[in-house]
Formats: structure tokens, C-alpha cells, sequence
């Protein structure tokens, strides 16, 4: 989230699309319900199905499962042509007025320029500004998977025309760009009637009406969005709105994703993604061929207009990163030795989610470690996840109940003497719940919040870290004893907890906010701190090895004055929900990211009601309700960009370079399972960078085949993924898995709701009672009468009733696809191909 | 059960005056709920059942995200979802929170004829006293919401009891506590009716929906438990919601005209019991030493 869940209580305006969060985020959903009690906020939802969260909306539109772009493109075509765009932040806050280079073409084939159709990726130099000048780095963003091209720089001083008419600045071409999607074509694509979207739009954009600019939309979202072959561009869509409307950095405002599990914030923070090092530095690549040239690659340089200022705050990279190699390798890493920049692993492919199984699958991984988690159920294509766990050595589960992946040789389907030749060893490890471990969560809304165990684990069961330390300890005296390739970089891993066996997760997150490893003294704040004291915050890391820091953006979670994340505070002296002393927030505490745009060019609020950070002219500083998320001293007059994560300073309605692997601007393409061709470009229907997997597992369907019907997945407010399927509490309010289905589509298999059908895609099968639904109406999209279905994921072949054999025992994703989005490599669940059939 | 604190104002199938009135004053109570921002989580079922110590009930899927049909003798609370298509409005999906209205004049005690075994407080909780029903059921024929259900095993009847244990400690009842979006309101009855009608103004003049209003109706001189409503005129889609309940004529014959043969029978009865003392001693009511069954203490 750029803002947060209180934060919601501030709006005027909600989008909730991709998400569901009545039912999937309810305690959240309470600040959705306080703005339109106490604001008389509306709520617009998109969905493909008539939700629990569209039953308190002023509008809901039922749109196409992976329409999304179409959808949003159509609201950012009204909002430029009918002038309900925020003019001043547009010119000053974002990339609008930079002139894109000669030779950038938009996608009306469905292709940008650079395409390579053998390769299938983008040779993306004619994605960048005009200008002169240029450092290096600022490609950094070229993904894994494709191929590396030669660093082209943005430039450092970039072409600009304020008034927005040169025909190659970023507006005019975002205003060509969605021409396109009138009306007309967002009814062909979606779905949703022409009358129902023009209202919506109204609707939505009608807090800009006259260019004024007090009030402030939020855009809500979750998996629905994410789970496509596109998903990024969705949320990019979204940002574009939001920045032409001048809703990013306020209060009310912003692009929010609502995160599915506790800690699933904390767990990207930390790098728990393959080309992520903690606090979002970017994993090295063989092409770094030392840390000189690692930090050239990945630090960025400064691009903007030449009148304007930019804090570019990524410069300080070398700083995160030196900082983070000190925690991991303490004394054994030297200036003289690159900080030990060699140990770390040098990511040579993609080795994200469905990348791993799919390489299980051939063959090449032996073994897995799955913690937290159940690999089996969280597909997509949960067959081919089976079959490769059938060829794996080895597999160990830490859970606190035996799951689908611990029992995965029990699958439904799997005849006895089948059984018996699954040569795989599994080891099952009982592990503690959340309520028997401390440690802390970090919401969808950045804040860390510390917990105590409330009970101890039952049986054997043991703490995650316990046995993560005790493996790691066992492997190290192995490597002692035996030596191997290059045992280095775990003979020198840092372990200084207090009981090496049994960590705290106290001594971790001290070590994750880091220390300072001599006396440091800073100038400007006349402050000093001795060696070994907890660092204030990151604004104290240093390139030279003098500080120790395991996640720069955690940096001031753990002081000197103890857990910042443990404080429970409840003043809010603004009354806008800051709470600036519960828990502790990252980045700095900081509450709304980009919140310098919530004030005008001058520095003062947009409104005076809502008054988050501003420019005082006595203090000759940035001062406010909220930690101002900018550099404190910069007077209004030097024109400091906003946005300080970004090189240019302001927000990027145009994604440059390799910002994303499919484009600079979002482009309606069709899932790879569609009922039609895009109508946009039939000749380039799907995403032209996406490919698809090989193995004889991966099939995929077409209408033409039978499979006619949209199938999407969710969750329910009754159940928590693949968990409570095990708490009679919860097994009682929803007993048994259903298929949503339309009344018409019942009508014409001739069944009644509660009969059992069968759900067939090109992978797989699942079978369960039907629920017909008025909630699901027929559509009509591109002239064809399309019928859509949603099945829910919680139940599979182990839980209570499973076990009872009463339940179809058949998990959601034996249906859906392995194919990825190109920059998050989500896979595209929401949105396939099936056909539907009387069981 | 606690209900210190409590006083009562009427007392089902007694004769005489109720002992202690008039010696303390309570505010009347009132729990709102507010359809119009239910998510239909079911937070309120599970708090229910785990604070009445109800454990595990067997449901099956019936077509809806329904828990089961209606409230049963172990689940006093229960969302009821509806489907509906509104001429103005389009699709709606109607979710309200059943449970015992707690009416200011309840058929179901006027229908008791035990002793003690109802009882409504002044404050306006009507509880069931389970040591002193006799499982005859006429409470579920009195009441026009269907609320009060039989136990087969324990052969007696069981409702929601607006957590009168908790209410008369200072605490709001478990459904309320748990609520997360607070559609779920708790305090006097004048106090949740001016919330209840200013959230209807509110839907009447900023969302469109002409017929809002507040459910508390009139045939029964009101209830404990109110609504807020899309659509008032209507109260028939939110899950059966009678527009128009009343105390059913049957048992407002037995209470008013037939009354007074009941009192002759009781009469009869109290000179059968002064015989049957004179003639073999006292008798001691075993079943007031007993807990009641199947509630949580």
C-alpha cells in the first residue's frame, strides 16, 4: 500500500477491483465502511462476480475476469478527454511533459517498437526520453529471463514541454495510446454495458470535476489483479490514473494492494522473491563481475528536466548494500575483499515459483524445503506440482498440520500401485502456529507490530528458526569437517545470536536494523553514537563497512530505545488515523508514502482539511502529521520532485527502459486462455512477451477444443486458504467446496443448485456441488454470449471432511494454467478456459 | 447465568406480583444492526457459539453461503443471504443477522405457562431461565420470528439471550464485540434508534435508496433488536423479516379471555398443593439444583 488501512477512513472515492476485501480483508474493510458513514464516500466495485464487498457498493459492474486493462484504459480515456485530470500535479509531478525519443511506437498491432520474434522480448532503447546526458544503472530494472542488452542509460537532462502539446511528450502519447479504448470497445472487451461504464467513469473522475482538487479516490486491489499474464500493467494502470489525477502521496488516496497472508508484506521486504535481496536491492548477476560493478549497474543516476531538482534516493544503494553484506559476513567482509560481494549467489535464470517446479518436474531439483506453506494446493496446475514432487529425492514440510504437499502421494487419482513406486522421501517436521512464536507481521500498510507467543508449540512440534539453526549448524560443521566447492560463504555467515540452537527473534531484528560498527557522529543533526549502538534509522548507513544493517528499510524498527515495533501508542493528534507511536512503519515510520504531493508547487496542502506534511516558511523545513517523505530542507522553489524513489523525481505515467519486460504504457491483452480474440489486435491477442511452459504437462485450452466458459478462483471470508479446512469452527460455516455458476448456465445443463457438476479445463478436473447464482450474469462480450464461473481454493484431500471422504477432494488448482506474467512471474489464475458438465 | 443488577418486569406463567419491582431502574438496551454495512462475515455466528460455549454443529451446502436455514437450539445467531433483484437498485445481495429480537412484549413469554421459565428485564432482555421450562414448546408458537428452538436432548427450549451474562457485567454482547466493519451497534434504545435513523436519512439522501429506514415494529410495541434497511417497506426480503409482527391470535386468547380459566386452574392447583402438603410434607424441586444444560456458565 502507499497509504493504509486507517488511511482508507479519508477518502472520497473507492475502486475496489481485483480484490475482494469484505470478505477477504474484513477487519480492514471497517475503514472502507467508515468513509462512506462518515464522508459519504462511494464505492465502485469491479469484480467478475456480484461479491460480499459489492453488496455495500454504490455501483458494481460485472466485468470479465482479465479485462482489467481494457476497463482502466477506458477510465483513463474519459478522465483526459472529459478534463477531470489534476493539470499542475500532472505538469510538476509526473513524467508527463518529458519528450519520448524519435522512433517509439505505440502498440496499435499489439506490438511496441524493438520486438523480437524469435526471441520474444523488446529491444527497449527507443523506450526513454529525449535528452542529453546520462549515467548508468538506470536500466537496471532489465529482467532475469531475458535477454541482457548493454546498459542504455536514461538521459540526464531531459527534454520537457510544460504546456503538454509537443505530440511526443508522455501525455500526448498516453492520450493516443488510450484513443483506443472508447466506450464501445471497453463494452466488447469487458462486457460491461457502455451506459454502466460511462456512469462508473462519471463517477470515479467527478472528484476532479472543475480541476478542483480537495478531494482524493483510492484504487483498492489484490490477487485479481496480480494472477494474469498482465498483472503488472493492471497496477500500473491504476498508478496512471492515480497520478493523472493527482491521488498518489495523499491522504484518502493512493494505489493499494491488500496482501493475502499476515506477513506476506514482511516476506517480500525481506527478499523473499528470487531476484530480491532485502529491502529491495537487486540480486547480483553473473554479469557483476565484481561489487564495483554490481553497484554501477544497480545504483541509479539522476534524469530530469534541467530547471528541476531530484533527491534520487536509490543512489545511496552502495550504502544498503555494503551495510547488508557487513550483517551477513561481519569481520570476514573488508573493503580489501569487495565486502565479500563474492559470496553471494549470482542469480543465471528465472527461479521464480512455477520455475522451480517446473525444473522438479524435469528433473534438475532434487529436494524442497516447504515452510509456511502449502506448495501443492498453491499451484497453478497442481497435477504437474504432484508429478514433480513424484521424481523429487526429497521433501521436507514444516507444518503444523500434515498438508496436501506432506501427503502429496495420497492424491485423488493415485492408484495403490502407483503409490508404492513414488520413491520420494518425505520428511515431515511439526512446526509451531502463529499464536506459539513472537516476532513481528508487517501488514499491507508497511507497519511492523511486534507479537508475544501466546502459548508454547505443542508435542514436538518447534519454532521455525529453531530448526532453520539447527540445519544451518549441521550443514557448517559439514563444511568444517569435509570441506566442499566453496564452503566460504557459509563458514562466514554471521551467527552471533545469544543461543546459537534456539535464536530470538529479538537478537534477529536487532540485527536487522543494524548497528554501527564505530563511533559515528552527524553533523547536521549533532548527534553521535557509539560503536555497537543500534542505528536511528538508514539516513546513518555508511558505504565503508562502518555499519551493519540486515534490511535498510527496516532501519529504526529496533533502536537504542528498544522494539519500535512493540510500541502500542493510540495518540492521533491529527485525527486522519496516522497513529504515529502504534507499531512503526517502514520506510522512517513514515505513514503515506509520496507525501509531499499532498501539497501544491508552493508546499501547501491541496486541503487545508486534510493536512498531512508542508513546506513551514518559519522553520524554513518540511514538517507535518506524518514523516515528510522527502528531503526536509528542499524549498518549494527548487522544484524537487516528489517522487525521491525515481531518478526523474516525479512519477512515471511512461514506464522507461526496461521499467517492464511488455511495455511502457498498459495494453489490453487477452489471457492465454480467451473466448476471443482481442478485438483490439486479433493478430497479437495475448501478451507478446509471455511464453508459454513445455513439458507434456502444460496444455492449454481453446474454445475450439470446448473449453467456452471463463473460470476464475477466490477465497472465502469463511475459510483461510488451506488451513482451517482443519477447524471444525470454520468447516461449519462452509462445509463443503461449491462452483458459483450463473442461474442460466444451470438451466441449460438442466440442474438444480446443490447438484454435484464436474469442471473440466485442458489440465485438469474439478468436481463439487454447484451454486447457482444470480450473482454471475451471463455476458456478452464481443458480440458472444460468454458464460463465467468462479470456484473457490480452500478444499482439497486433506482437512475434516476430506478426510471424512465427503468432500470431492478436488483442489481448484488441478485446473489452472502454468503460464506467468513477465515482470512478477505470477501465474494467471484468474481468468481460463473451462467446460462444465453434469457429474 | 448472572443477572445481578437485573430487574425484571414480567415473569412468564406466574401468578401474583412480580417480586421486586419497581426496586431498581435500568436503561432499556438495544443492540442495532445495520444491514446496509453487513459484510455477512459470520464473525458474529462464530463469536456466539464460542461465548455460549456451542462447539462444532454438522451443516451441509444448501445453494448459499447460508451457515444452515434457521437458528437451531445451539446457534441462536445466524446471517440470513438473500439474492434480490431490485427494480431501482439491480441485483442486491440482503444479508441480515437472525436472532432473537428481544420484543417489548414478547409472545413467546406471554405463550409460557412455567413458572420463572421466561423472564424479561426491564432493561427489556427477555431470557430463558432453561431449570424452569417444561419443554412444552408454546414459546416457539408465541413467537412471530421463529426464534426459540427445542433441544431433543435436553427437552428444552433455547434462544439467544442477548448475552445477558455479559451485559449485566458492563460488557457489550460476544456479536458485537466481534463485528469488524461495526454494523453491529450496542447501547439504550433511544440512543441506537437516533443512530439507527440517522444512518437511514443517510441512505435515503446519499445513496439513492428512497425507502431506507429503521425496523422496529409496532405490533409488538417495538424490540430490543433493531435494523437498519435498504428498504423498509420490505422487510419480507431480508430473510423472511415480517413486516408486521404480531403475538399470534391463539396465543392472545389463551392470554387475555381463556386467562382467567388458567388462573382457575391454578387456583385449583395451589388447593390440590395445600392438600397434598397437609396430607405428605414438603417436596423439594430437584431441578432447581441442577445447571442448565447445554449453555455455557
Amino acid at each position: 500500500m502507499t497509504n493504509g488501512w486507517i488511511d482508507i477512513k479519508n477518502t472520497d472515492m473507492m475502486l475496489i477491483m481485483g480484490g475482494n476485501p469484505a470478505e477477504n480483508h474484513p477487519c480492514g474493510f471497517k475503514w472502507a465502511i467508515e468513509a462512506k458513514r462518515n464522508r459519504n464516500a462511494k464505492m465502485i466495485v469491479v469484480d467478475p462476480r456480484f461479491t460480499r464487498t459489492a453488496a455495500t457498493a454504490d455501483q458494481f459492474l460485472q466485468i470479465r475476469a482479465g479485462a482489467d486493462i481494457a476497463f482502466l484504459g477506458g477510465m483513463i480515456h474519459y478522465a483526459i478527454e472529459n478534463n477531470r485530470i489534476a493539470r499542475d500535479y500532472l505538469v510538476n509531478y509526473t513524467n508527463a511533459s518529458f519528450i519520448i525519443k524519435e522512433g517509439f511506437k505505440l502498440p496499435e498491432d499489439g506490438l511496441y517498437s524493438g520486438f523480437d520474434p524469435a526471441t520474444k522480448t523488446y529491444d527497449q532503447s527507443t523506450w526513454n526520453y529525449e535528452g542529453s546526458g546520462g549515467g548508468s544503472g538506470n536500466s537496471s530494472g532489465t529482467k532475469l529471463g531475458t535477454q541482457v542488452t548493454s546498459p542504455v542509460p536514461l538521459p540526464a537532462n531531459v527534454t520537457h514541454d510544460p504546456t503538454l502539446q509537443n505530440p511526443r511528450c508522455v501525455f500526448q502519447l498516453l492520450r493516443q495510446q488510450y484513443s483506443r479504448y472508447t466506450p464501445e470497445v471497453v463494452e466488447r472487451i469487458t462486457g460491461i454495458p457502455r451506459d454502466q461504464f460511462l456512469k462508473a467513469a462519471d463517477l470515479f473522475t467527478s472528484i476532479r470535476k472543475d480541476g478542483d482538487m480537495k478531494k482524493a479516490a483510492t484504487i483498492i486491489y489484490a490477487v485479481g489483479w496480480t494472477q494474469h499474464t498482465f498483472g503488472t500493467q493492471i497496477i500500473r494502470a491504476a498508478a496512471i490514473i492515480q497520478l493523472l489525477m493527482g491521488n498518489v502521496g495523499r491522504a484518502g488516496g493512493g494505489v493499494n494492494a491488500l496482501r493475502g497472508h499476515s506477513n506476506i508484506q514482511g516476506a517480500t521486504d525481506m527478499g523473499g522473491i528470487f531476484d530480491n535481496l532485502p529491502g529491495y536491492l537487486k540480486v547480483p548477476k553473473p554479469v557483476d563481475a565484481d561489487l564495483a560493478a554490481y553497484l554501477k549497474r544497480i545504483t541509479t543516476t539522476s534524469s530530469k528536466p534541467t530547471e528541476w531538482q531530484s533527491f534520487n534516493y536509490w543512489s545511496n544503494t552502495p550504502k544498503f548494500v555494503v551495510s547488508f553484506l557487513k550483517s551477513l559476513y561481519g569481520d570476514t567482509a573488508t573493503k580489501e575483499n569487495d565486502f565479500a560481494f563474492d559470496y553471494l549467489p549470482k542469480v543465471d535464470r528465472n527461479y521464480s515459483w512455477t520455475q522451480i517446479w517446473d525444473s522438479m518436474y524435469r528433473g534438475t531439483v532434487k529436494g524442497m524445503f516447504a515452510f509456511g506453506m502449502n506448495g501443492v494446493m498453491i499451484g497453478p496446475n497442481t497435477h504437474k506440482n504432484i508429478d514433480a514432487l513424484k521424481k523429487a529425492d526429497w521433501l521436507v514440510v514444516g507444518e503444523i498440520y500434515p498438508d496436501e504437499t506432506s501427503e502429496f502421494w495420497k492424491a485423488p487419482g493415485t492408484t495403490t500401485d502407483e503409490m508404492k513406486n513414488i520413491k520420494t522421501t518425505v520428511y515431515r517436521l511439526p512446526c509451531a502456529g502463529f499464536a506459539e512464536k513472537d516476532g513481528s507481521m508487517t501488514n499491507s500498510a508497511r507497519w511492523l507490530q511486534w507479537k508475544n507467543a501466546a502459548v508454547p508449540p505443542p508435542g514436538d512440534a518447534r519454532l521455525d528458526q529453531d530448526i532453520l539453526a539447527q540445519i544451518f549448524l549441521a550443514v557448517r560443521d559439514l563444511y568444517k569437517k569435509e570441506g566442499g566447492k566453496f564452503p566460504d560463504p557459509v563458514l562466514n555467515l554471521t551467527w552471533a545470536y545469544t543461543d546459537p540452537l534456539h535464536p530470538s527473534l529479538s537478537d534477529v531484528a536487532r540485527e536487522i536494523n543494524g548497528k554501527t560498527l564505530v563511533d559515528l557522529t552527524d553533523d547536521t543533526l549533532k548527534q553521535t553514537i557509539k560503536a555497537g549502538q543500534q542505528l536511528p534509522g538508514f539516513a546513518w548507513l555508511k558505504d565503508d563497512g562502518t555499519t551493519s544493517c540486515g534490511n535498510w528499510i527496516y532501519s529504526g524498527s529496533w533502536t537504542e530505545a528498544g522494539s519500535q515495533m512493540a510500541r502500542r501508542g493510540t495518540e492521533d493528534p491529527s485525527g486522519m488515523g496516522v497513529y504515529p507511536n502504534w507499531g512503526w512503519s517502514w520506510p522512517a515510520n513514515r505513514r503515506v508514502l509520496y507525501n509531499r504531493a499532498s501539497c501544491d508547487v508552493d508546499g501547501k496542502p491541496w486541503d487545508p482539511t486534510r493536512r498531512q506534511v508542508w513546506w513551514s516558511e518559519a522553520a524554513q523545513k518540511w514538517v507535518g502529521n506524518d514523516v515528510p517523505d522527502f528531503k526536509l530542507d528542499s524549498h518549494p522553489k527548487d522544484h524537487m520532485g516528489p517522487f525521491i524513489m525515481n531518478p526523474e523525481g516525479v512519477g512515471r505515467i511512461f514506464g522507461p527502459l526496461a521499467a517492464f519486460a511488455d511495455g511502457p504504457f498498459p495494453e489490453h491483452y487477452e489471457p492465454i486462455e480467451s473466448p476471443i480474440e482481442n478485438p483490439l489486435h486479433p493478430m497479437q491477442s495475448n501478451n507478446p512477451v509471455v511464453k508459454k511452459f513445455t513439458t507434456a504437462a502444460d496444455k492449454y485450452g481453446t474454445p475450439a477444443d470446448g473449453f467456452t466458459i471463463v473460470c476464475t478462483t477466490y477465497r472465502l471470508t469463511e475459510q483461510y486458504h488451506y488451513w482451517t479446512k482443519n477447524n471444525p469452527m470454520n468447516v461449519q460455516l462452509i462445509p463443503e467446496p461449491f462452483i458459483e455458476i450463473p442461474v442460466e448456465l444451470a438451466n441449460d445443463l438442466g440442474i438444480e443448485g446443490s447438484e454435484v457438476i464436474k469442471v473440466t479445463s485442458a489440465r485438469g478436473t474439478y468436481i463439487a456441488k454447484a451454486f447457482v447464482t444470480k450473482r454471475i450474469k451471463p455476458m456478452t462480450i464481443d458480440g458472444k454470449k460468454v458464460y463465467q464461473i468462479g470456484l473457490p481454493i480452500h478444499q482439497g484431500f486433506r482437512g475434516i471432511k476430506e478426510d471424512e471422504e465427503r468432500n470431492a477432494r478436488t483442489p481448484a488448482n488441478f485446473l489452472t494454467p502454468t503460464v506467468v506474467d513477465p515482470n512478477a512471474f505470477t501465474p494467471e489464475s484468474k481468468g481460463f478456459l473451462v467446460k462444465v458438465e453434469k457429474a | 447465568m448472572s443477572s445481578a443488577g437485573f430487574e425484571i418486569r414480567a415473569i412468564s406463567g406466574h401468578a401474583g406480583p412480580v417480586p421486586g419491582a419497581g426496586l431498581k431502574r435500568e436503561f432499556e438496551v438495544c443492540k442495532l444492526i445495520d444491514t446496509t454495512t453487513c459484510i455477512g462475515c459470520k464473525a458474529c455466528e462464530v463469536a456466539c457459539l464460542e461465548w455460549n460455549g456451542y462447539s462444532f454443529s454438522e451443516t451441509k451446502f444448501d445453494n448459499s453461503y447460508q451457515t444452515m436455514p434457521e437458528t437451531s437450539w445451539n446457534y441462536w445467531n445466524l446471517i440470513k443471504f438473500n439474492e434480490h433483484e431490485d427494480p431501482d437498485h439491480g441485483l442486491m445481495l440482503l444479508m441480515r443477522k437472525d436472532q432473537c429480537m428481544h420484543c417489548e412484549e414478547p409472545g413467546c413469554l406471554a405463550a409460557c405457562p412455567a413458572d420463572n421459565a421466561i423472564v424479561q428485564y426491564v432493561n427489556g432482555i427477555v431470557d430463558f431461565q432453561q431449570e424452569h421450562c417444561i419443554g412444552c414448546g408454546y414459546c416457539i408458537s408465541g413467537c412471530p420470528f421463529n426464534i426459540p428452538k427445542f433441544s431433543p436432548d435436553a427437552r428444552k427450549v433455547f434462544k439467544c439471550t442477548l448475552c445477558v451474562d455479559r451485559v449485566s457485567e458492563g460488557l457489550e454482547p460476544a456479536c458485537i464485540k466481534a463485528c469488524p466493519t461495526g454494523c453491529l451497534h450496542f447501547g439504550t434504545k433511544p440512543e441506537m434508534k437516533e443512530l439507527a435513523e440517522t444512518r437511514a436519512e443517510q441512505l435515503r439522501e446519499h445513496s439513492g435508496f428512497a425507502n431506507a429506514g429503521v425496523y422496529d415494529p409496532a405490533g409488538i410495541s417495538g424490540t430490543h433488536v433493531i435494523y437498519v434497511l435498504h428498504d423498509a417497506s420490505n422487510p419480507e426480503n431480508y430473510g423472511g423479516l415480517p413486516s408486521n409482527p404480531r403475538i399470534p391470535w391463539t396465543v392472545q386468547l389463551w392470554k387475555h379471555p381463556l386467562k382467567w380459566i388458567g388462573n382457575l386452574a391454578i387456583v385449583g392447583g395451589l388447593l390440590g398443593l395445600v392438600v397434598h402438603y397437609l396430607r405428605f410434607g414438603p417436596k423439594t424441586l430437584e431441578e432447581d439444583k441442577q445447571k442448565k444444560p447445554g449453555a455455557g456458565q
